[in-house]
């Protein structure tokens, strides 16, 4: 960017010259270019394999009756005749699943990696400061896997030793079995998961509000955390806004860790059942995929799978769109007057 | 220092209201606390994890498992160690990052040097963010959608009656490499920028022009930028599990098509599927590998998190 004001600076050399810079631009621009096509590549073959899965259904798809996991099953089992493979799917429950697991985890790290940004840029003492800024950036390499494995060895038999009572497993026997596995541990470690994500953001944020803002408000009278909390929270509301997007897309396609965790079961788990809510199982989209990696040379099977993909792809292309947006007006318009 | 705490001292002593928590109302007090909360209970969130996966994983790592091949077998004392799914990701880390660097120093230099049309430029950069989100099990399945086309063939191994499996070292590796592509050309162009405008003027008046310039002053000024760029990606592909399960074949060993162009068409496995394969979740259950083997996964991860870091210390040149 910074050279394109420069365009004519080094047009004073030969035409060969001149045509080498010209083709060393074209190709880099085809390359860039790329990125664009792939994605528009992935977005028409993957809706495209999953079409007859939403053609078959129409809007039903979205909708609920009968057990996904039934569904699936009948799926797989398709005959092999293409005139009679099964498409009958009510995808409800996984999509539920997804967005229950993730709009709780989004939630609840908003909050945390707000406290934890403050604590980090205001009320650190410089050693703890040292400390933290590593571990937050420890915290988002830690791959899924490993969180998945401590989850599904630690979390959830302790969960299902301490907060599960014999009485309360029998009050859903005849629905569904509680043994741990539950939204409630999968939402635990998902929070920790796309907390680093946020806190990085927040962080560079709260940084960018000017030390006159908020010496400002110090001069009024009011104290550190009000200060804080008043001027620079909300000078940096777009961030904050961009962050939680940017941790709904990585929630969303959290995989594999939530396949350990949250139980692998297409469930739709209910609130009328008060705490027991909590404890049930879940399977978001993403889990439901790579669980199946087996059966995707099953046509039908497999073209459901790449329904599931379309709806992840295109929601999180919106959401990553969005946090970029957001992230670019906040740095252009809110603290342009450093 | 804290902006703040630097307004006190300078003023000598803390304005009315503005004291110590102690003279706070409760509401801000509480504020305060939850602040040190979060941030203390990160600290010993990310203590926990690590104390606790090197202490399961020295109680159950012995070196031979390091240099045995993985075998079928119930019993967790027989069934093998864990050196081809060590190979497998170094193999697999390689091809992605071989294919990312190029490509995403080249997307960074396009965005950073020339940018035009302005319009091209943007839609790149909003791309690379939608390609940042994707989730990798779409990538992956994905990936297999494009490399089961006959025409790719070549890449994986094909069944009798023409079916392409599309799943090998080299499919994985394409889609690794999309993986870390946001990571190189996020830091390449950190890097680029940094580079103050009369160092390519200096270039331009000697006569460059700026395809040279690009090559003989901007990229190697920007070397460390890449490299932070390349560490990062090679962490997240070292870490990815689902283009793993989906795209390198459930194979527990390195299984090449013969040849060494044959293990590129080959399917294998990594660390990351070896401990899904090995947890509860997979079909292994064979916790004590599993833990041994996350330990030496988290222990590759916290080394190239830990060359990042040396690498963003050792300083840049100096511009000014």
């Amino acid at each position: 960017m910074e050279a394109a004001s420069l365009t004519t600076a080094p047009g004073t050399g030969s035409r060969g010259r001149d045509r080498t810079d010209r083709r060393v631009e074209l190709w880099l621009g085809a390359l860039a270019s790329a990125i664009l096509v792939l994605i528009a590549g992935m977005v028409i073959f993957v809706l495209l394999k999953g079409m007859p899965s939403f053609a078959h259904n129409g809007l039903a798809w979205f909708g609920w009756g009968g057990s996904v996991d039934e569904q699936l099953m009948a799926i797989f089992n398709s005959p092999a005749d293409p005139d009679e493979y099964v498409y009958e799917l009510r995808a409800w429950p996984l999509l539920y699943g997804t967005a229950l697991i993730t709009g709780a985890a989004v939630l609840f790290s908003t909050i945390f990696s707000v406290l934890a940004s403050i604590f980090i840029v205001e009320f650190a003492p410089r050693r703890v400061r040292q400390v933290i800024e590593p571990v937050v950036r420890l915290l988002a390499a830690v791959p899924s896997v490993i969180y998945g494995l401590i989850g599904i060895l630690v979390v959830v038999p302790w969960v299902a030793r301490h907060l599960i009572s014999e009485s309360r497993k029998e009050s859903v026997a005849y629905v569904i079995q509680l043994d741990g596995t539950s939204i409630l541990v999968g939402v635990f470690i998902l929070v920790i998961m796309i907390c680093p994500i946020m806190i990085a953001i927040v962080v560079d944020a709260l940084r960018s509000v000017p030390d006159k803002w908020v010496q400002g408000a110090a001069a009024l009278g009011v104290n550190r955390w009000r200060a804080m909390r008043t001027v620079s929270l909300r000078a940096i509301r777009p961030a904050i806004v961009a962050a939680a997007v940017l941790a709904t897309a990585r929630a969303l396609g959290e995989a594999i860790m939530l396949s350990m965790v949250a139980g692998s079961v297409g469930f739709a788990p209910n609130p009328l059942d008060g705490l027991t809510f909590f404890l049930e199982p879940a399977r978001p989209l993403a889990s439901t995929i790579v669980d199946n990696a087996e059966g995707l040379s099953v046509e039908p099977f497999g073209q459901t799978m790449y329904a599931f993909a379309a709806i992840l792809l295109i929601s999180s292309a919106f959401l990553s769109f969005a946090g970029w947006a957001a992230r670019r007006s906040f740095s252009r318009y809110t603290l342009g007057d450093r | 220092m804290s902006r703040l705490g630097r307004l006190e001292r300078l003023t000598g002593r803390p304005r009315a209201g503005a004291g110590a928590p102690s003279s706070w109302s409760l509401g801000d007090r509480i504020g305060l606390g939850l602040a040190w909360l979060s941030g203390i209970s990160l600290c010993v969130v990310a203590a926990v994890i690590v104390a606790y996966m090197a202490y399961k994983g020295l109680q159950f790592l012995h070196l031979e498992m390091l240099t045995t091949s993985p075998e079928a077998s119930m019993d967790q004392s027989k069934s093998g160690g864990f050196l081809d799914p060590i190979l497998g990701t170094l193999l697999l880390t390689v091809i992605g990052i071989a294919i990312a660097v190029p490509v995403g120093v080249g997307i960074a230099v396009w965005l950073t040097e020339y940018g035009r049309p302005a319009v091209l430029a943007r839609a790149v950069e909003s791309g690379i963010e939608i390609v940042a989100g994707t989730p990798s099990v779409v990538l992956a399945i994905f990936g297999l959608l494009v490399f089961q086309q006959a025409f790719m063939g070549i890449f994986s191994f094909t069944a009798e009656g023409g079916a392409v499996f599309g799943r090998s070292f080299v499919t994985a590796g394409v889609m690794m490499s999309v993986v870390a592509l946001p990571m190189v050309i996020g830091s390449t162009r950190e890097a680029l920028s940094a580079v103050p405008r009369h160092v390519r003027e200096a270039s331009y008046a000697l006569g460059k022009d700026r395809a040279s310039t690009i090559r003989r002053v901007l990229l190697p000024s920007a070397r460390s930028g890449i490299a932070t760029g390349a560490t990062l990606g090679m962490g997240r592909i070292a870490g990815d599990t689902a283009i793993v399960v989906i795209l390198l074949g459930a194979s527990m060993t390195i299984t090449p098509e013969g040849g060494l162009l044959g293990l590129l068409r080959g399917t294998g496995s990594t660390l990351t599927s070896y401990v899904y394969n090995n947890s509860p979740a997979g079909e292994g259950n064979a916790p004590e590998k599993a833990y041994a083997a996350a330990f030496v996964l988290l222990l590759v991860v916290l080394l190239l998190n830990f060359v990042v870091g040396l690498i963003a210390r050792r300083s840049e040149p100096k511009w000014s």
